[in-house]
């Protein structure tokens, strides 16, 4: 440090603290990988709309069905949506009664054993649960659809059984043990860093196990189960290749147990090699649309995780 | 609401480690109890065998006998769950429940209980603990307000709140000021003052200067070396075992030559 030459009036410029070269290089490369994920998604983002943009534009007969692109593109949206939403009413109850079996039931070693399990169900390929829901789950679940239109058969849900079980519910039941892993050990993470001083007050005060779990780890981990349940809709939304192979598609219909509908993924992944010319662009458009749903659930997500977040404990 | 504790031979282990050794002492109603003696004496975890807490580290359990009012806290038909709710506890960091309100806190043990408490009845509950806990006219505009956002000392007082809207028998206290500033250390002292009328209250302190201050008798705790198990060294009362103690451990340690 030299001092400044005395002969100069202007007050000492504030002294800046001096950058050291790890600090810049660090925060380059860290400001470097934030942006990047800005471009990937611009450019994903671009890429699908300017490529989906010929449909819009089209004449409503030339699309698929005849009747513009709406019309073709909402029964997808419905199936992907339907799939997506059963297979996460089913799995998040699951998922949670799991994580806290790990976390605060079983004896130390069982737990690890079982989260083990759990991680290893994660490193199923798709492709696999996908041959084993169409080999070995669809069949089995014929006589629960039987059962189903039998007793239930009233709801337009249930109306007709189908005999391969190639059906919606398969699709997402298949998908709901597909994204367990995932709910289960993001909420087995938060239940565990419940801190002991909140499981000891609700102790103290005379809870049972179950009513300090109530109190004390349920709400600490309500953000990160919701978190983790959104990770899970967003692979059951995306999930392609289990479904393409269970699912045998059709056209719409409110029929949860039969052959018909398909998912945006799905439609895709089945008729994009040999899409060309205005098809392309309906499928890609497609894509668009399940692109803006994710980003719907997210946000939404997101919105639910804030609004009491005053109330969150993280401070 | 309050109740005489005696502890005969209390033996304490954490899986083969012995904890703490023979411990016999009689704790009166409407008294404050301090605990004190150097760090790892024990006298905590002698606390927390007076409501079962110890147990919730796998491996701990005791031999001999705590009785309450001659009722063995540790007779087999005896459920820790309800010896909790006789014996309330005040930790030494505050720990309000951060997902709740002012409001839902106080009241969190007295829903846990299963009781059913109509609208009127748990608002005179909820003033009356926070009153109490001399909290009331601090907080009684923002009972709404997550009980997170109070300050430390605050914090500490609605967790008192929180222990007495159970109405236990006796209140434990580990070091409940040692996370508090000076003058919010000075009204849960006054607070346990008051306390001592309506309850049964055990404190450990490290602070030598608050057991002589807010308690009636002081328990000095002490272990020989590291690894050996803590013991209780002498219980008297309060001024006694701070102007003249029977044990030369005791007053070492009181005229701060170790520890």
């Amino acid at each position: 440090m030299s001092a400044p030459p005395a002969a100069s009036e202007r007050p000492p410029a504030p002294a800046k603290p001096p950058r050291r070269p790890g600090d810049v290089v660090f925060s380059g490369l860290s400001t470097a990988s934030a942006f990047s994920i800005l471009l990937i998604l611009a450019g994903v983002a671009i890429f699908l709309i300017s490529k989906a943009l010929p449909v819009f534009g089209a004449d409503p007969a030339e699309v698929t069905g005849g009747e513009g692109f709406l019309s073709y593109v909402w029964p997808l949206v419905f199936g992907t949506l339907v799939a997506s939403l059963i297979a996460m009413l089913v799995a998040t109850p699951v998922a949670v009664g799991i994580a806290l079996f790990v976390s605060h039931y079983a004896p130390k070693r069982l737990g690890t054993a079982v989260g083990f399990v759990i991680d290893l169900l994660a490193a199923v390929p798709s492709v696999v649960f996908g041959m084993w829901g169409f080999q070995v789950f669809a069949p089995k679940l014929v006589p629960l659809f039987g059962w189903l239109e039998e007793h239930l058969g009233f709801l337009p849900f249930f109306e007709s059984a189908s005999r391969t079980g190639r059906t919606l519910l398969t699709a997402s039941l298949v998908l709901a043990v597909m994204i367990l892993p995932i709910v289960t050990s993001v909420s087995r993470e938060v239940f565990l860093q419940t801190p002991r001083l909140h499981e000891e007050a609700a102790l103290a005060l005379g809870a049972t196990q179950w009513e300090m779990i109530r109190t004390a780890v349920l709400p600490f981990g309500r953000p990160g189960v919701i978190g983790g349940t959104m990770l899970g809709l967003g692979r059951a939304l995306g999930e392609t290749m289990a479904v393409a192979i269970i699912l045998s598609p059709g056209v719409f219909t409110w029929n949860l147990i039969d052959t018909g509908n398909t998912t945006v993924p799905a439609e895709i992944a089945l008729n994009f090699p040999e899409a060309a010319g205005l098809r392309l662009s309906e499928l890609i458009a497609a894509g668009l649309v399940l692109f803006g749903i994710t980003l719907a659930v997210n946000l939404a997500a997101r919105a639910v995780v804030e609004r009491r977040a005053e109330f969150s404990g993280a401070n | 609401m309050s109740k005489r504790i005696d502890v005969k031979n209390l033996d304490i282990y954490y899986g083969d480690f012995h904890a703490v050794k023979s411990v016999s002492m009689t704790i009166e109603p409407r008294s404050v109890t301090a605990f004190i003696g150097p760090s790892g004496c024990g006298k905590s975890t002698v606390l927390r065998t007076l409501n079962r807490m110890h147990e919730v580290i796998p491996g701990a359990h005791v031999t001999g006998e705590v009785l309450m009012d001659d009722r063995n806290l540790y007779a087999k038909e005896t459920d820790p769950v309800d010896v909790r709710r006789q014996v309330g506890m005040v930790f030494q960091r505050p720990n309000p429940f951060p997902t709740m309100s002012i409001r839902e806190n106080v009241l969190a043990g007295v829903s846990l209980n299963s009781k059913r408490l109509s609208k009127s009845a748990a608002d005179e509950l909820l003033e009356q603990s926070l009153r109490g806990a001399n909290l009331w006219t601090e907080v009684k505009d923002r009972l709404d307000r997550p009980g997170a956002g109070l300050s430390g000392g605050q914090q500490q007082r609605l967790c008192i709140a929180r222990a007495i809207a159970v109405q236990p028998e006796v209140i434990l206290m580990d070091e409940p000021c040692s996370a508090l500033d000076p003058i919010s250390t000075l009204a849960i002292e006054d607070l346990i003052n008051e306390l001592k009328s309506d309850y049964t209250v055990v404190i450990v302190t490290h602070n030598m200067q608050q057991a002589a201050r807010v308690s009636d008798r002081t328990g000095f705790f002490n272990l020989e070396a590291t690894g050996m198990p803590g013991e209780l060294v002498e219980m008297d009362d309060t001024p006694k075992i701070f102007s003249n103690p029977s044990k030369k451990a005791t007053e070492d340690y009181i005229s701060g030559r170790f520890g």
